[in-house]
């Protein structure tokens, strides 16, 4: 283990953040010394601007850039804003507090900075990402979204009060939150070969209970829904770090498919910022041909799954490998759709005993 | 089988059993239309001197009549010309004598609305009426009288003669009524509202009957020229003043009847429309005969080359006057005025006034506030019958960027030396096309002036939010920065600020 390194990183990490910060505050306030109107440029996030980079195996940002100048009365009150959540993310960086989405948009209000509603200060705290290139949890600011982790991996956190404390992901049945603390933490150890990501709570669950973790020596992940951009950093770093390979399980829909897509390749809303892909991530499951395969009970496909089938048959990310253009073609024709507990008709343990071990040697 | 009767009835004796159409249709339009007509005769009465008016009206309580209606007595005082003493008895106690009987523009139309009054109150309380008035000479006289209402004569119960030492001169008329003063009130106020509006040059006082004093004082003394008397104009005549003008008229033949009797027809129109009608010029019009006089009336309407009739006859307020009375009466923020140039109707010359005022004390009630004039009188019933009502609703405001719910009030005042009222009690105008096209017309100028302010007053507020902005957060971006960047002092931001204001700033 290289753990020292990872130390360094983390920490290094930090300071990058806090200078970066300092250095938007200076730019600024010389501006305005000199009697300029402050202005900062940052890449355009305007659907125009964002290209898939097939090499990077993700969307970015293209060249066009914009200006949010404080001459234009239009980008006063945003500009205003973004300086305030700047020296916002710079106190609870340097203090080693974090601080939640709707945190900000309250906290702003002491400061008679008022954001129109979350969706406001969401926005402004995405254009402080754009313009310094580092995501939010950089600045300590963490979606109230939680997922969690289980396995035998050793941490040590960074976090005030539990600096160079230790702790094995194995010691809480329920899994361990991926929340700022685990976040921010440095890997230690680990004896597990892979990770498995999943969907569902009770898949998870069930996962720990028939000590998945254990018979396949892996981390399991669970990204309730949706991943958060935690547990995508996170993914990230077991692969990258510890150099794990990653399969994940989702349900058998659209939607499933593509919880695993954002997990490989990002988001479009994510453009800005890097280090939240795991390229080399693979799905694993439940592909629309294990529903035919596996003769699984299921649920038709309604029109707003089949409209999302067509979206994505045209997406970027999906063109990278047959797989999924073959899975969607499939989902298209059999136009029913199958969850993870589907298993279940076959006995509780089928999923573990006989679906993942298949499915694992397929997606190697 | 039944006999039916013929009898002529006097003039006083008609208008006693349909005094409705004068406006005296039940105790609390009585008593409105009462106190309107008088002050009208005594406004008349100081403009026929272009003296600036001071009209004195109090109304006092004299007893219960009914459960709802009380006896008043009503007294209003004037500064006007006067009455001669010999004229008084006639020009308060027979119905349809009086001085309003040729062309110009006057209030009253018929000398009606003074003398109802009058009888009305003698109707209903059985008292007499006492008429104190000077021109201005030595004397003064009082008269006592009651209306003989079956013969339409004067009674003089009593006849004094005061010595007139401080040169005083006016009316002073004071009689009771029937009536309810509750009910009437609001319209009353809002008349003597709306009289000082049009009025601006007349100090107005109104003594309630509970002793409250209502005071409306003069904002200027300058007043309009007073109206000439005019001839009638060719198209504005019917058959009944033909006849009259035929029997007095000194004239032998029709072509000098035509040049001498009419307004604008001078030696050539007149054989030009001799030889349109194929009527002889050297006829006597004193031998037409009545189908003749007849064919000659619809004759002067056909033709086409009669000169329009000028509006020397009328006397509108002018443009400075009602922009005054509408500053002094509503206290707006915004106004603006326009007069039309003179048009006729049907024969008669008549000029259209408009205004239009926004914001300051004009209440917002989802609608225009409307107020309605015709000859300086307020008009205060029967709003949606009325012709500019008509025009206010047709028009389209959005294209002006107004809209109902803005604090607005229009004031339309038609003048004329007939207005086109559709009932004697005086309360609307009928809806003619010419009458129609000078309102639409006089609104839409003021109606782009009021865009124009409000174009104006919403580019000077978008600036004035504009440095609300920079002045709002440039210092926060100030304070932020210099937080953020661990200095001590914040940027000087003045001169960011003073950029800003450079350009644009602009004073209403």
């Amino acid at each position: 283990m290289e753990s020292k390194k990872y130390k360094s990183s983390i920490i290094e990490r930090r300071k990058e953040v806090l200078a970066s910060l300092e250095n938007l505050g200076i730019k600024i306030y010389e501006q305005m010394d000199k009697g300029y109107f402050p202005s900062v440029e940052m890449p355009s996030r305007s659907t125009d601007n964002i290209y898939y980079d097939p090499k990077l195996r993700q969307f970015i940002l293209g060249d066009k850039t914009v200006r949010r100048s404080a001459r234009n009365i239009r980008h006063l009150k945003p500009f205003a804003q973004l300086v305030w959540t700047a020296l916002f993310s710079h106190e609870l960086a340097s203090q080693r507090k974090t601080s939640t989405l709707r945190d900000v948009y309250y906290s702003a209000q002491a400061y008679e900075m008022t954001f129109k509603d979350q969706q406001e200060s969401n926005n402004i705290i995405t254009d402080l990402e754009t313009v310094l290139g580092f995501s939010r949890e950089d600045f300590n600011i963490f979606p109230e979204e939680r997922s969690a982790v289980f396995g035998d991996l050793t941490i040590r956190y960074t976090v005030p009060g539990y600096e160079g404390k230790t702790l094995n992901l194995t010691s809480h049945p329920d899994g361990v939150m991926i929340g700022p603390a685990l976040t921010s933490a440095e890997f230690v150890e680990t004896t597990a070969d892979k990770v498995i990501a999943i969907e569902k709570g009770g898949l998870f669950t069930r996962f720990i209970e028939e000590n998945v973790h254990k018979k396949f020596n892996a981390l399991l992940v669970l990204t309730a829904g949706q991943a958060p951009r935690a547990t995508r950093h996170f993914i990230r770093r077991l692969n990258k770090e510890l150099n794990l390979p990653v399969f994940i399980f989702t349900d058998g829909d659209p939607w499933g498919m593509h919880i695993a897509m954002v997990i490989i390749s990002g988001s479009a809303n994510a453009a800005h910022l890097r280090d939240l892909t795991t390229p080399d991530a693979k799905w694993s499951g439940v592909w629309a041909t294990d529903i035919v395969n596996y003769k699984l009970p299921t649920d038709p496909l309604d029109e707003i799954d089949m409209k999302r089938l067509y979206e994505l048959q045209k997406d970027p990310r999906y063109k990278e490998d047959p797989l999924w253009q073959r899975e969607i073609k499939t989902f298209m024709k059999i136009k029913r759709k199958a969850e993870q507990e589907a298993f279940s008709r076959y006995g509780l343990t089928y999923i573990v005993d006989e679906y993942l071990p298949a499915k694992l040697e397929e997606t190697r | 089988m039944a006999q039916v009767t013929f009898e002529e009835i006097s003039a006083s004796d008609f208008f006693y059993r349909n005094r409705d159409i004068a406006g005296f249709t039940n105790p609390t339009r009585a008593i409105f239309a009462a106190i309107r007509e008088l002050v009208e005769n005594s406004l008349d009465a100081a403009e026929s001197l272009k003296i600036p008016p001071e009209i004195y009206v109090r109304l006092s309580f004299e007893g219960e009549a009914s459960k709802e209606t009380q006896i008043y007595k009503l007294r209003v005082e004037d500064n006007g010309i006067g009455v001669p003493p010999r004229h008084i008895p006639s020009a308060f106690g027979q119905v349809l004598f009086g001085s309003k009987y040729k062309l110009k523009q006057q209030r009253g139309t018929f000398g009606l609305g003074g003398k109802m009054a009058i009888l009305y109150g003698q109707i209903t309380t059985h008292q007499p009426a006492f008429i104190i008035s000077s021109t201005g000479i030595s004397k003064i006289f009082m008269y006592k009288l009651m209306i003989d209402i079956q013969r339409n004569r004067p009674i003089i119960l009593d006849r004094r003669v005061f010595l007139n030492k401080e040169g005083w001169r006016g009316t002073i008329v004071e009689f009771s009524l029937e009536g309810d003063y509750l009910r009437a009130m609001p319209k009353i106020l809002d008349y003597f509202k709306q009289t000082a509006m049009v009025n601006p040059y007349a100090n107005l006082t109104f003594v309630d009957p509970k002793g409250r004093l209502y005071k409306f004082s003069r904002a200027t003394t300058l007043m309009p020229d007073p109206p000439k008397e005019t001839l009638p104009h060719p198209y504005g005549v019917d058959v009944e003043l033909l006849q009259r003008l035929i029997q007095v008229t000194p004239y032998k033949n029709m072509l000098e009847f035509l040049k001498n009797h009419f307004h604008r027809v001078g030696e050539i129109t007149a054989s030009k429309f001799l030889e349109f009608s194929n009527i002889s010029p050297s006829k006597n019009p004193k031998k037409l005969s009545h189908d003749e006089i007849v064919r000659l009336m619809h004759m002067l309407k056909k033709f086409k080359d009669f000169l329009p009739p000028d509006a020397s006859c009328l006397s509108p307020l002018g443009e400075e006057l009602l922009r005054t009375g509408v500053l002094k009466e509503l206290k707006p923020e915004f106004v603006a005025v326009h007069q039309r140039k003179p048009s006729t109707y049907a024969g008669h010359p008549f000029i259209v006034e408009v205004a239009i005022a926004y914001g300051g004390e004009i209440p917002q009630k989802g609608n225009f506030i409307i107020y309605r004039f015709a000859n300086r009188i307020p008009l205060l019933y029967d709003e949606a019958s009325d012709v500019s009502v008509k025009v206010i609703n047709a028009m389209n405001w959005r294209r002006y960027k107004v809209t109902p719910d803005m604090p607005i009030a229009i004031v339309v005042h038609i003048c004329s030396t007939k207005v086109p009222y559709k009932t004697v009690g005086k309360e609307f105008i009928a809806d003619r096309p010419e009458v129609r096209r000078e309102i639409a017309n006089g609104l839409r100028e003021v109606a782009r002036q009021l865009q124009h302010f409000l174009t104006k007053r919403e580019h000077v507020d978008k600036e004035k939010k504009r440095l609300g902005v920079f002045g709002r957060y440039l210092p926060k971006i100030a304070q932020f920065s210099a937080k953020l960047a661990g200095r001590e002092k914040t940027p000087d931001i003045e001169k960011l600020l003073r950029s800003v204001k450079k350009f644009g700033v602009e004073e209403i």
